[in-house]
């Protein structure tokens, strides 16, 4: 957000209600790249994307004369969009590379972090740890950059669940802090960093297994 | 590695270490965890790991060129506003 920006909601509302360009702007210019990446959690494609982000200032514009203010300003905003994009989602599914991974546990809270066979049993040495412990990755700055690693992460991430992926867009993408997601997203505290822990551990065990199978491990 | 019964196990280890990143941790898991992470290889590998990840995350946000919507945005709040 730029300096110039109205923080306060009631200030930014009563100014975008009497058609305050500078203010309605300047929510653009903060909320179009956290709304473009969360649009994209849910649709196939950046012009999709953008169709839903456009749509949603659309809505903004015509209901805010209408807006109560039981949430923020910027949590509905955030609900109109999710709204537009799940559907558009839902609409398109079959075109998505995720959809036959559907679960019936959509935010997908009750799975370790690691898979339970990289542990040693009750009657191992020293149960409860590791059995086959992480390798260090080689070059890991190098690598996470490239291409390859790139369409690890994507694919990682179109697998997750669709809260888990939400909140993994906001925060480590968007890097948008906790308060942020949580409010953009209507979560808890606490589920939204369960959502978030296992959504970090799954990308992480899927580029685990890559750059494992490239070191021929 | 330590073979003391009461302490902390790395499948235990694995699933506090967001709530180690975000600083949530009470104060005596933190120490617990922490002197965990000081004798075992495997679990400061995989909190690294972790925040590798994280790093890499981040950096697919540098990959796309966004946004694209600004002026369609504005355009339609001149346009409805207008009409209004
Ligand atoms: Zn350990």
């Amino acid at each position: 957000m730029t300096d110039t920006a109205i923080r306060d909601d009631a200030e930014l509302i009563a100014a975008i209600r009497r058609g305050d360009e500078a203010a309605f702007a300047g929510l653009v210019d903060e909320l179009t790249a956290p709304l473009t990446r969360l649009a994209l959690a849910h649709v196939p494609s950046r012009a999709v994307a953008d169709e839903v982000v456009q749509d949603t200032w659309v809505g903004v514009i015509r209901g805010i004369d209408r807006f109560e203010g039981r949430s923020s300003l910027r949590t509905w905003i955030f609900q109109i969009l999710l709204n537009n994009a799940r559907s558009r989602g839902q609409r398109e599914k079959r075109t998505l590379p995720f959809s036959s991974l559907r679960r019936h546990d959509p935010e997908g809270r009750n799975e370790p972090a690691v898979d339970a066979d990289r542990f040693q049993g009750r009657r191992g040495e020293y149960p409860g740890h590791w059995a086959r412990p992480p390798v260090e990755w080689d070059s890991p700055v190098e690598r996470l950059a490239g291409d390859a690693a790139r369409e690890v992460m994507l694919t990682a991430i179109a697998n997750l669940p669709e809260r888990q992926r939400e909140v993994l867009t906001l925060r480590d993408i968007q890097g948008y802090s906790a308060e942020e997601a949580r409010n953009a997203l209507e979560l808890s505290e606490t589920n939204q960093r369960v959502l978030l822990h296992r959504a970090r551990s799954k990308v992480r065990a899927a580029l685990e297994r890559h750059f494992d199978s490239e070191a021929g491990r | 590695m330590s073979t003391a019964i009461d302490e902390m196990t790395c499948r235990e280890f694995v699933e506090l270490v967001t709530d180690l990143i975000e600083g949530e941790l009470a104060e005596a898991k933190r120490v617990e965890v922490e002197a965990h992470l000081g004798e075992c290889d495997g679990c400061a590998t995989y909190l690294e790991q972790i925040q590798q990840t994280i790093a890499g995350l981040r950096r697919l946000a540098d990959a796309d060129d966004l946004p694209r919507t600004r002026e369609q945005a504005l355009a339609a709040f001149r346009e409805l506003k207008r009409t209004n």
